[in-house]
């Protein structure tokens, strides 16, 4: 691993990571009126009001304020809920399990489909399966996520008895309720997905069988299936790892969406659920928590790239 | 320099080149999907249609007649009115977040590609930085602790929209800077705003127009997710996003009252990415610029 | 009798293009015995590349190819890809023009040699690696064990040549097809690349074409040589008979332009004035005549068909041929007329 390449990402994490944290902390101040009395609501107590302005520093300036929640939230402290009074911490530590299980599967899903039909559209370029894909992928790319979780619980749910419309089984109290319960809210996140990284590889390999390398591999009497998977995919497959880095943000936001509609127990529907009860701290918790943990996939997509192609983890050899 | 090969691909190039992408049959049937949405929007007030908020104009659930031609929702109101009526939300955030954004991060990227230095160091260094974010969560934070309106809803989804737009015309500017013209403009010293307003931007609103399509197609589809999680304008204001909610409810016996509006949605976000597509094509915008 | 090594026969290719089918090869033979090398000669875009390509089979889908290619008594051109794929790397290998884009740049060196060795010849994983490494030990790059582990981007453009030769001997190919194998490479690097591909060559006592737009990289280095032009053999000869008794107005341009053919030159060939011609539009008649100073009217109609010269085994296709009566004729007639309209056109400025 280039040591220089590493660096350069590390710094620029730093401020990524700091204009996120200002930003989730500055929404508190967004709140209209008195940010103690929206929490707590009208009804509150004038002293309870006084005691929350105290916990959230409310009397101190802003940067004090900032520096100060920093702390609490740099050493693992993230607020209560007002309405539960359960830490923020722990109510993500719950939930984020089911996140975790929905991007995996969804992704999952989107590659194991679409290698396979990226291959072969790729193999015959504008060939009847390779139209096909592609403009079934841009359909697919028009439907919202809420759209299309609404249209498969209608078709797998309500018309077809196939799997349940909401509700969530944890893994480990029954495997195959879990996954089942899973199937619909996966599927309805990695279609986009799926059609993302079919358009991309497609092309992408489509740019690669045209190299001279493929030719050299021919020259070699390789067969085609062997040049398709050991030749080209593989370069083909690093931009691929940097679009799924950079679809995590629309995936994160989609799986907030499908939690909720799925009601599926995830950091998603705690948000929502928190919006609902005005319970601003938790939300404000959880949206730290969310774009931290997407910065740093992002940062770890980074990292990983340049340990997949040697051409960036040699930088230095050629540079 | 190696020999030429007599490749196919001098063929396809020649090809291209005998005359631009004609702007084909689905362009044209997408400019009159949003023509027609549009018109309906505008006009919804003086359509005889019923009041979209008055609830038992039929039984409710009814599925589609003869006098309520979409069916009515659970409340028994028009669907066909709400669905125009859920238009004008759809568009009017769509289009003006993203002209918000257009104002903004076009600003932003025409100055950033045209006087380069430390304003664009700076400028792209912010950008790099929002697009580091999961928009719809912002968006979603935004909205909710400045409380959902149509003007929250639009100003988190136009706020949102300002980096990817910023850089993407920032590279389109670019690649006209450097042009003979500009650089001509340029060493004969004509004023900065003068080479701006006749030379750069005539170059980049092409591309700034096609990928704006395809963003607004964007700005709908988050005003419906955040309306379908009820954080866009309030009910009883009928919008797209919130109608398809309202209807997942009853699927078993009514899906039409979902299935309207996703329609509607689904047509109008999918013309808007074909007519954005066509003009990339039309305007040899390339995606590796985008 | 054992059928000659390598027979093409009319062999043709086209590939369809907005304006016209492009004729890139057109009605092309010739025969090449076991451990004989020939060199293809000719300026940019003269065919040789395609001709090379066609032999092989290893054209786009959409080039029309037409013809014979008989290899060993088998007919290539009608073969399967399926057949064609064991030919290909086992029985007939090449060496391309760009190792910096010819090679896996994602793929360790070794495995790029090693997949050829355990599809062809059914080599187990180990067995393939000491192969690999001894192959790259004999085409002269030094600590092989540790390059066979690292990427082309981590080698020059010299050693990345001499890893494609590597995978080119891999399995014994009995004909090496060397497209301009040096023309991307430095010059200090050239000669050593020519060196090699000889010496294996010889060595292994395998057939060898080798493609260059540089006359002086054949001279000293190969049996015969076929000289190409707009698509079509236009001499061919031994590579002494070529030098000594060059009968076609074009090779001899380009012999014209190496300065001392003793010395292996590396100029690329622009000393011959105009273009070849467009491929698809082709003119009637002999298609050097718009640049050769040879050219009487008949040659703009009639094209000159490959006929055998006196000396055994070369062919040449010109009406009016160097260093003979009929050239020396309508050399001096040109010089002559050439003259004549200069004085002309001295005189017209005078009379201003």
């Amino acid at each position: 691993m280039n040591a220089r390449y590493l660096g350069r990402k590390v710094l620029l994490l730093v401020p990524v990571l700091f204009a996120v944290s200002a930003l989730s902390f500055l929404l508190l101040n967004l709140l209209p009126g008195d940010p103690a009395i929206a929490i707590l609501g009208p009804s509150a107590t004038e002293q309870s009001v006084a005691a929350l302005r105290h916990d959230l520093d409310l009397d101190q300036p802003l940067p004090v304020r900032y520096v100060r929640w920093m702390g609490h939230t740099v050493t693992g402290d993230l607020g209560r809920s007002y309405v539960s009074n359960q830490p923020t911490v722990e109510a993500v530590r719950q939930r984020l399990p089911v996140t975790l299980e929905l991007l995996l599967l969804s992704q999952l899903l989107a590659l194991a489909l679409a290698i396979p039909l990226a291959l072969l559209a790729a193999s015959k370029p504008n060939g009847l399966l390779d139209r096909a894909s592609t403009s079934t992928a841009f359909a697919f790319l028009a439907i919202p996520n809420f759209m299309l979780g609404v249209l498969l619980i209608y078709l797998f749910a309500v018309r077809v008895h196939l799997f349940p419309a909401t509700g969530y089984t944890p893994f480990h109290d029954h495997p195959i309720e879990n996954l089942r319960a899973m199937a619909l809210p996966a599927v309805t996140l990695g279609v986009a997905e799926l059609a993302v990284y079919l358009r991309l590889l497609r092309s992408d390999l489509i740019a690669t069988l045209q190299q001279d390398y493929i030719t050299m591999a021919q020259a070699k009497g390789m067969s085609r299936n062997h040049i398709l998977l050991r030749h080209a995919l593989r370069p083909s497959a690093f931009s691929l790892v940097t679009a799924a880095g950079l679809n995590l943000g629309r995936l994160i936001g989609g799986a907030f969406v499908v939690e909720y509609l799925f009601a599926l127990p995830g950091i998603g529907s705690l948000t929502v659920e928190s919006i609902f009860k005005r319970d601003y701290i938790v939300v404000q918790g959880t949206v730290l928590l969310v774009a931290v943990g997407y910065v740093l996939a992002n940062f770890a997509v980074d990292v990983l790239y340049g340990v997949l192609d040697p051409r960036v983890r040699h930088a230095r050899a050629t540079a | 320099m190696p020999e030429p090969q007599p490749d196919p691909a001098s063929a396809d190039v020649e090809h291209g080149s005998t005359g631009r992408r004609r702007l084909g049959l689905l362009f044209w049937a997408s400019v009159g999907w949003l023509g027609l949405i549009a018109t309906l929007a505008a006009t919804a007030d003086w359509l005889p249609i019923p009041d979209p908020t008055r609830p038992g104009v039929a039984p409710a659930r009814q599925p589609p007649t003869l006098h309520h031609l979409l069916g009515v929702d659970v409340l028994g109101r028009d669907m066909l009115s709400r669905t125009i009526h859920g238009a004008r939300v759809s568009l009017v955030v769509g289009f003006s977040s993203i002209a918000f954004g257009l104002l903004v991060g076009g600003a932003v990227g025409v100055l950033a590609g045209y006087f380069r230095g430390r304003f664009e160091a700076i400028a792209m260094g912010t950008v790099d930085v929002l697009l580091a974010f999961p928009a719809l969560v912002f968006a979603l934070a935004l909205v909710s602790f400045l409380g959902p309106s149509l003007g929250t809803v639009t100003l988190a989804i136009g706020v949102l929209s300002i980096a990817p737009i910023a850089r993407i015309i920032r590279a389109s500017t670019l690649a006209f800077a450097q042009r003979e013209f500009v650089l001509a403009a340029r060493t004969v010293g004509a004023r900065h705003r003068r080479i701006i307003v006749n030379e750069i931007l005539p170059n980049v609103i092409p591309a700034a127009v096609s990928f704006a399509l395809v963003a607004v197609a964007v700005a709908i589809v988050s005003e419906g997710a955040l309306a379908f999680l009820g954080l866009s304008v309030a009910a009883p204001t009928p919008t797209w996003g919130s109608m398809i909610n309202e209807g997942r409810t009853v699927l078993q016996d009514a899906p039409h009252i979902s299935f309207v509006p996703s329609a509607a949605m689904f047509l109008t976000v999918l013309a808007l990415n074909f007519a954005g597509d066509s003009l990339r094509a039309r305007f040899d915008v390339g995606e590796g610029r985008l | 009798m054992k059928p000659v090594l390598l027979d093409v026969a009319g062999l043709s290719t086209t590939f369809p293009t907005g304006r016209g089918p492009l004729i890139a090869l057109d009605d092309v033979s010739l025969s090449l015995d076991r451990g004989r090398t020939l060199g293809l000669v000719g300026e940019s875009g003269s065919g040789k590349t395609v001709l090379a390509r066609s032999i092989m089979g290893l054209l786009p889908a959409h080039a029309h190819r037409q013809g014979h290619v008989w290899f060993e008594g088998q007919d290539l051109a009608a073969l399967s890809p399926r057949d064609l794929r064991d030919i290909w790397g086992r029985e007939i290998a090449m060496v391309f023009q760009d190792p910096m884009t010819s090679l896996n740049p994602v793929m360790k060196v070794g495995r790029q040699i090693t997949e050829s060795l355990r599809h062809h010849l059914r080599m187990g994983k180990d067995e393939a690696r000491t192969a690999a490494v001894d192959l790259l030990d004999s085409v002269g790059i030094p600590e092989p064990k540790r390059r066979a582990d690292e990427y082309p981007h981590q080698l020059s453009g010299g050693m990345r040549q001499r890893v494609t030769i590597a995978i080119a001997l891999a399995c014994w190919p009995k004909l090496l097809l060397a497209d301009e194998p040096t023309t991307a490479l430095d010059v200090t690097v050239q000669s050593q690349i020519l060196d090699l591909l000889q010496a294996k060559q010889a060595e292994r006592s395998m057939a060898m074409i080798l493609v260059t737009h540089d006359l002086g990289v054949v001279a000293g280095r190969t049996n015969e040589i076929a000289v190409m032009y707009a698509g079509r053999i236009v001499e061919r000869a031994d590579t002494a008979t070529l030098f000594a008794e060059t009968r076609m107005p074009y090779t001899e341009s380009l012999l014209a332009s190496i300065p001392r053919v003793e010395r292996p030159s590396h100029t690329r060939l622009q000393a011959i004035a105009g273009r070849p011609p467009d491929l698809v539009t082709r003119p009637g008649g002999c298609r050097f005549a718009p640049r050769c100073p040879y050219a009487q009217p008949r040659c703009a109609e009639e094209e000159p068909p490959l006929l055998p010269a006196p000396t055994p085994g070369h062919t040449f296709a010109c009406w009016y041929p160097v260093g003979t009566p009929a050239g020396d004729e309508a050399l001096a007639r040109n010089t002559a007329s050439n003259e004549a309209s200069n004085k002309a056109a001295d005189r017209a400025a005078d009379g201003r």
